[in-house]
């Protein structure tokens, strides 16, 4: 009785095996002919990272601004030299503000800055001399940074000058250095953040699409009515995603690395370890996208919705998390990519610091418990 | 084998099917107290209309749902408890079979050998038996997306044959398939039964259901009828009857004859009109007074569609308030309507149709038969402008489909496969939508509205989705959007595959009342009922137009001593292979 009992357990064990093989064989062999998920692993990450290495870039150089200087006397020249020689700004100079009025209206100047005719007598006479800047609020970032880098630029030419001519005791002069990103290249962390978004791309997306296709086709219908348990339905799913997404995840890193010089300060094992604990999640998101939709275009639209949105704009890869509202700052609690993206961007820019990435692991590995809980609850073997 | 089939008693049961009842929803229920039972060694027909419930009834077997009340034994497991074992012991082949279009025929073969547990000592043999047997063995390398609709379904079957199931379910395996495909199929599962396997085969086509051992019969959720199907074609017995000698005047005989009180059912089978009387022995003097005096009536042996409408309350009545309210187009001239000159479409190196030449004249119903991908819907969608031919002309009420492709859709009215309306608007809605994009507007526009509305009877239903209407109604609809601008010509895709035989004759009522007022149809379709509704016919096969002539000629070119009387299924298969054959040599 009991060798029978042994007997059928280990035949079903086997079973499982060979069935978890041939689903798992089946989901590769269907990954390398289906050309969508191709793009979706791999051209798509390759498009975002590019945009983000070359693209966009939160830096803002050589902006485009008129300098409109009322009085030349070499005081005033000296300071318009100063402008010209930055490397923030593309300057056109002038004597009339008005000048400029209408480049500034058309968009073709960010902002225009006035030295104004008082502005050597003020100097001599030690009253605070002042330079006006205009500039186009219906842009507030572009609008910030040119009034920030014109006081940057005023600051560092009064220092220089009070240096040069010794007439008093030179001012304190901060001298800020950014550790880490010691230019302060903003892809230097963009490129680590868009491998989260790439992730969640492969890991929810791509997942949610796969099993929804089948429902469609009808394939889920046919493999249902066999012996294969609804855990191997799953696991062999899973695994070869997975799989996918590793090595997406490394494709993107040595691109970042390679190709944009992003430094890479941590392990490999950091970097590993990370990945795969955010696939967790993504992927158990991506199963229960599916098996609640079982529609591929519904299921790419609540996968875009749900993880790519939030990784892109929840996850404190664009936007600073501090700076957000209350309120969206407690959403951000629910989304993996969050424990993700500062963890990657650490293991680039400063090394291992493994008491965080341990931290941002449990986290993530905590919340893909739930998802797959969720998502086996929903995962039966019925059709309604 | 068992003692019971060797003396010819009743088989043993291979599913028992309990006071069955599932709903969805708050609407009325898909299944409703069906009770039956499917024997082993048999081909036990599902049959019914779409939406009659089969799909639901299949599924409720595999376990894969469960039922609101009721129970299922298959093989003597419960679906609710047991349905693990049941896997293990069926073969079940879905509707669009189950496949992965991007594996190859032998890596689907591997996969469901592997779910199905299929020691690998004996896959070599199995596999050369299922291939041979498929005859698939020269395709194994081949996707399975790009197989024709008949191998995809033959390789489906073969997947769910991999370990001898002993019991098999097929829900619509017929559908998409045409008939030489088809019937390859029916051969290989019966020699299946055979071997003591249970089929269940699921069709909305009555003709199949004929061949079935046992039938079950569902009709909106309701099991109608459950035994051998000569035991339901036993109640017409004696009264279905074959009106010849009416050659020309086949349309007008019929409304007439389907007006007539003893006369139960009516449909056009090619130059002869096929009746069903009330009594037996029913002399059918004013139909046959009517009728002329060549008109002549014989016997005709029944068949399952006959005792089908019989059961339902006989058919519809032969008046077409349609083609009432249609005005006469009086035969002007002998310009014919529809012209295809030498129509020829290619895609890349690929000829999808060849210089494919035919005349349709006013008022006469003409049909592009064909197997799946011969081409006959490239023919079509050139003819009502959609496509543009590579070369040869197209002409829709004398105007060049090429230069004045606007004019010419304008005087067409297309009726797509599966009715194409606008699920998410209402009737009312559709209605408008249609007579907008058809060009009406103002007072013309209400006025056929209404109309259509009247017509049809949409009065209850003009504020409800036309996605929630039940079939019959939503085939209504789709006509009245067709013909709202009275369009001289009608084009029909497929008009009433899978709709029940009730609203297939009250489609062919209106449509033969308004040849009859001189609106020009062309057809496409492979289904063989359809078929006998055209007063001509054009084959086609692999892109090529291999016969022309009215159903009866067609038929009687390949009559044979054999086979003296064939049906126009025959004549397809014989057609079609024949043609394979010349082109083989």
């Amino acid at each position: 009785m009991t060798d029978t009992a042994h007997g059928a357990a280990e035949a079903a064990h086997s079973g499982t095996v060979r069935r978890l093989a041939s689903l798992v064989r089946k989901e590769s062999l269907q990954i390398l002919r289906d050309p969508s998920s191709i793009l979706i692993a791999f051209v798509l990450p390759a498009v975002l990272l590019f945009l983000f290495g070359y693209g966009v870039s939160l830096d803002i150089q050589r902006t485009r601004v008129g300098l409109a200087v009322e009085v030349q006397t070499p005081l005033t020249q000296d300071l318009a030299a100063s402008f010209q020689a930055s490397r923030y700004f593309d300057v056109s100079t002038g004597r009339d503000r008005r000048a400029f009025e209408e480049d500034l209206v058309l968009g073709r100047i960010r902002g225009i800055i006035v030295i104004p005719a008082t502005f050597t007598s003020d100097f001599a006479a030690h009253t605070k001399p002042t330079v006006q800047v205009i500039v186009d609020g219906s842009e507030p970032n572009t609008a910030n940074f040119v009034q920030n880098y014109t006081q940057g630029v005023v600051a560092n030419w009064a220092a220089l000058r009070s240096a040069e001519t010794m007439a008093q005791q030179p001012a304190i002069i901060p001298e800020p250095r950014y550790w880490f990103n010691a230019e302060l290249e903003s892809r230097n962390f963009l490129v680590p953040g868009s491998i989260a978004i790439v992730m969640a791309l492969v890991g929810t997306l791509l997942t949610s699409l796969v099993v929804a296709r089948e429902w469609e086709r009808g394939t889920m219908e046919a493999i249902m009515a066999t012996p294969v348990t609804a855990a191997e339905l799953v696991a062999g799913k899973i695994l070869p995603y997975f799989v996918l997404g590793l090595v997406s995840m490394t494709l993107c890193v040595a691109v970042a690395v390679f190709l944009f010089g992003v430094p890479f300060r941590g392990s490999l094992l950091a970097l590993y370890a990370l990945s795969a604990s955010f696939l967790v999640p993504a992927l158990g998101q991506g199963l229960l996208i599916s098996a609640a939709t079982k529609n591929q275009f519904l299921a790419s639209q609540v996968a875009l919705l749900s993880a790519f949105m939030p990784a892109f704009l929840l996850s404190g890869f664009l936007f600073e998390i501090n700076s957000m509202p209350t309120v969206i700052q407690w959403i951000t609690i629910i989304v993996p990519a969050r424990y993700l993206i500062p963890s990657l961007q650490t293991v680039f820019l400063a090394g291992d610091i493994w008491p965080m990435f341990l931290e941002a692991i449990a986290v993530m590995l905590a919340m893909g418990a739930i998802m797959f809980l969720l998502a086996a609850r929903s995962t039966r073997k019925r059709i309604a | 084998m068992t003692i019971a089939s060797e003396s010819g008693a009743a088989k043993p049961d291979a599913i028992r099917i309990a006071g069955i009842t599932k709903a969805f929803g708050d609407a009325t229920p898909a299944l409703d107290g069906i009770t039956a039972n499917i024997r082993a060694g048999e081909i036990t027909g599902l049959v019914g209309p779409d939406g009659a419930g089969k799909t639901t009834l299949i599924r409720l077997m595999t376990g894969l749902m469960l039922p609101d009340a009721g129970t299922i034994e298959v093989l003597g497991y419960d679906t609710r408890t047991d349905a693990a074992r049941i896997h293990s012991a069926i073969g079940y082949m879905p509707q669009r079979f189950g496949l992965y279009e991007d594996l190859s025929v032998q890596e689907n073969l591997d996969l469901y050998a592997d779910l199905r547990g299929l020691p690998k000592s004996e896959r070599p043999a199995v596999f050369d038996e299922l291939l041979t047997f498929t005859d698939l063995k020269r395709f194994t390398t081949r996707l399975s997306g790009k197989l024709s609709g008949g191998m995809k379904q033959k390789l489906g079957l073969a997947c769910a044959l991999l370990r001898k199931p002993r019991v098999l379910l097929l829900d619509e395996p017929g559908v998409g398939v045409d008939p030489i495909s088809r019937r390859d199929l029916w051969k290989m599962v019966e020699a299946l039964t055979q071997e003591g396997i249970g089929v269940l085969w699921s069709t909305a086509y009555l003709d199949e259901a004929e061949a079935c051992d046992r039938v079950l019969l569902l009709n909106q959720g309701k099991l109608l009828f459950v035994g051998p199907p000569s035991e339901l074609t036993s109640r017409v017995e004696g009264r279905t009857f074959k009106l010849s000698g009416v050659a020309g005047r086949r349309r007008a005989v019929l409304a007439r004859a389907l007006e007539d009180d003893s006369v139960v059912d009516g449909v056009i089978q090619g130059e002869a009109i096929r009746l069903v009387v009330e009594n037996a022995g029913d002399p059918l003097t004013q139909v046959l007074e009517q009728a002329g005096p060549d008109a002549h009536i014989a016997p005709t042996p029944p068949r399952f569609e006959d005792a089908f409408v019989d059961m339902l309350g006989g058919g519809p009545g032969g008046r077409s308030k349609l083609a009432e309210e249609t005005r006469a187009r009086p035969a002007d001239s002998d310009r014919p309507v529809i012209v295809a000159k030498g129509l020829t479409k290619q895609f890349g190196d690929f000829t999808a149709a060849s210089n494919i030449t035919f005349d349709v004249p006013r008022g006469e119903i003409f049909g592009l038969l064909g197997p799946n991908g011969a081409g006959k819907s490239t023919t079509f969608k050139m003819l009502c402008g959609l496509l543009k031919p590579t070369a040869g002309e197209g002409r829709v009420a004398g105007f060049d489909l090429r230069r004045d492709g606007a004019e010419a859709r304008n005087r067409l009215g297309y009726m797509a496969q599966k009715f194409s309306l606008y699920g998410d608007l209402s009737v009312a809605q559709n209605l408008d939508f249609f007579a907008g994009v058809y060009g009406l507007s103002g007072a013309r526009k209400r006025e056929r509205v209404a109309l259509m509305t009247e017509i049809f009877d949409f009065g209850p239903h003009t504020a409800l989705n036309s996605k929630d209407l039940p079939l019959g109604l939503k085939q209504r609809l789709a006509l009245a959007c067709a013909v709202l601008h009275e369009p001289e010509a009608l084009f029909l895709d497929e008009p009433t595959s899978g709709v029940d035989p009730i609203t297939r004759r009250e489609f062919w009522t209106h449509i033969n009342g308004l040849v009859e007022k001189g609106v020009t149809v062309l057809v496409t379709t492979h289904f063989m009922d359809e078929a006998e509704y055209c007063d001509r016919i054009t084959l086609i096969n692999r892109g090529q137009a291999i016969a022309l002539g009215t159903p009866d000629e067609l038929k009687a070119r390949v009559a044979t001593p054999e086979m003296p009387d064939p049906t126009m299924e025959d004549a397809f298969i014989a057609l079609v292979q024949g043609s394979a054959e010349r082109a083989a040599a």
